[in-house]
């Protein structure tokens, strides 16, 4: 491929790929047979120029790729604040990675799919969140790939032989013990998105195993945990012990070697990081927005029953990001419908962070996803509340903001 | 004068900005200014334009590579970038812009002890074989 027999387009994907290995210190390649590109996420100029001189040069993928959220919402756009200059420009940076022949899924929720991966499967994906819970939830494999890399190793199908696509890489490093959290908070809305934001900051880098958690969590609570996880810290591969699946036992998560370091998490740890959370410190509430990574079926379904028959206040919007594809499995699913009827707006392929949607108006937001609140502040400029989907369903229809406490207090 | 092991070579001089917290550029770096955004950050409202950014490593989103490379191109990056482990983010959006743009800046990891002896606003000078020294 060095070589340019396969084309300029993969020469100089493969020109990229051994570079890196270089940097990893890797002896050889490796194959995958998948990869998620974030590279979709448009910036500016640079990101449309290199999506753009591959595309030109010819590029393919090599193996099955889906693709990352985009930076606007082709039909939704209007709506917003999004100028027309950028919308047409995000617009050809995603033609771009679809003439690569990538398949269009439009979402940081890539493993809520059809092409999500199985066990063991060795991948290349990119996206913070989506890396941490196939690695960590489905136990396929990949590097923390970043952006311009992964849609490389898409089209070369290679990647440098190192790091977590390693057995032994896999271990856990550091043992995280809940001491004293009870059921019942465990069993809460907000309980695995806070755990996420302050195990983040207490593993850096680190490999963290959970001990301590007696529930089964559902599928979006250990997506809220690794995406919260994944920005507050650097986190590509967590274990929990009895829940995932490289942590049947706690010995088996390290295998069978000792913890470089325990750290014991207490309700005051939680309360602290769940108050991090929370940046705005009035009841003002500009606008709800839920689908950070994506809204999935499970949670549409969730909040249909919560604003059924109900009307947001006039003031304040409602938002939730998803996909194209999950947008018509909830419209199938017969869900869709009580939440548009409530007065919700659903944005497609994108979101806040990474289309410039919000009008200068909008300073305060509420949202029970860990990621938005981590975000939201710096790279949007509003203040937030953190709380459970059924706080921010209340706090719409109130039109201020409102919290159950209850369950973070007494126990 | 400090060694480091050269992860993308290149020479560059300036003044030092150092932190000890990991960075996001996504939600952390303004490619537009050079400014550091992220407000969880202790360098938040810092501009690291043309200075040598001494930063353990990267954390957080994938797209910091994409930030950087932007940040390349609008001449907002900082002129050398100095780790602790091996970051390939960081790595990699210098040797995407070399390629996209022919402008590469210097990648140069240090042992955490050389790490810890630098100290901002000293003017560090990094030459092709990743030896960093104070003039």
């Amino acid at each position: 491929m060095l070589d340019g027999i396969d084309g300029p387009a993969a020469q100089l994907a493969m020109s990229i790929v051994v570079r890196m290995a270089d940097v990893y210190g890797a002896s050889e390649l490796m194959d995958i047979s998948q990869a998620h590109v974030d590279s979709t996420i448009y910036l500016g100029d640079a990101t449309l120029e290199f999506a753009e001189r591959l595309a030109s040069l010819g590029a393919r993928v090599a193996v099955p790729t889906s693709l990352n959220v985009s930076g606007v919402d082709e039909c939704g756009w209007k709506d917003w604040a999004v100028s027309p200059d950028w919308a047409a420009k995000a617009a050809r940076q995603m033609l771009a990675y679809e003439r690569m022949g990538a398949v269009p899924t439009w979402t940081c929720a890539p493993y809520q799919t059809h092409m999500r991966p199985i066990f063991g499967q060795q991948i290349a994906w990119g996206e913070s969140n989506a890396i941490a819970f196939a690695n960590s939830v489905i136990g396929a494999r990949t590097e923390r790939y970043p952006d311009l890399l992964d849609i490389c190793c898409a089209i070369t199908g290679r990647v440098p032989a190192v790091g977590l696509h390693l057995a032994h890489n896999r271990a856990g490093q550091l043992l995280v013990r809940l001491v004293g959290v009870p059921r019942a908070l465990q069993e809460d809305d907000q309980f695995f998105a806070v755990l996420g934001h302050l195990v983040g900051q207490l593993a850096g880098d680190r490999i963290p195993v959970l001990d301590g958690i007696v529930v089964s969590p559902a599928e979006d609570h250990l997506k809220a945990f690794a995406a919260a996880a994944a920005s507050s810290g650097c986190v590509a591969l967590f274990h929990i012990a009895g829940v995932t699946p490289e942590a049947p036992t706690i010995d088996a998560a390290f295998q069978r070697r000792a913890p470089e370091d325990t750290i014991d998490v207490t309700m005051a740890d939680l309360r602290d990081a769940r108050r991090q959370l929370t940046t705005a410190d009035g009841r003002e509430l500009d606008m709800v927005i839920l689908g950070s990574p994506h809204f999935s079926l499970a949670e549409f379904r969730a909040l249909a029953p919560l604003v059924a028959g109900r009307r947001r206040h006039p003031r304040v919007k409602f938002l939730v990001t998803s996909s194209r594809f999950m947008k018509e499995e909830a419209d199938t699913a017969g869900v869709l419908a009580p939440i548009v009827a409530f007065g919700a707006q659903i944005t497609l392929d994108t979101c806040i962070l990474a289309s410039p949607m919000l009008p200068p108006e909008i300073r305060t937001l509420m949202t029970n996803s860990a990621k938005y609140a981590y975000y939201a502040p710096s790279l949007l400029n509003t203040r937030v509340t953190f709380g459970s989907l059924a706080d921010c369903v209340r706090s719409a229809i109130e039109g201020r903001v409102v919290r159950d406490e209850s369950v973070w207090q007494s126990a | 004068m400090i060694p480091g092991r050269v992860l993308v070579p290149g020479e560059a001089h300036g003044e030092a900005l150092v932190t000890t917290d990991a960075l996001s550029f996504w939600g952390g770096y303004d490619f537009h200014t050079g400014q550091i955004i992220d407000r969880h950050h202790p360098l938040a409202g810092v501009c690291a334009r043309g200075r040598i950014l001494a930063v353990p490593a990267s954390k957080g989103s994938s797209t910091t590579t994409a930030v950087l490379l932007e940040a390349v191109r609008a001449g907002t990056a900082p002129a050398a970038i100095l780790t602790t482990g091996v970051d390939a983010f960081f790595a990699l959006a210098s040797i995407v812009a070399d390629v996209m743009y022919g402008k590469s800046f210097p990648v140069i990891a240090l042992e955490p002890a050389d790490f810890a002896s630098l100290v901002t606003g000293a003017h560090l000078v990094v030459d092709r074989d990743g030896r960093v020294s104070v003039s």
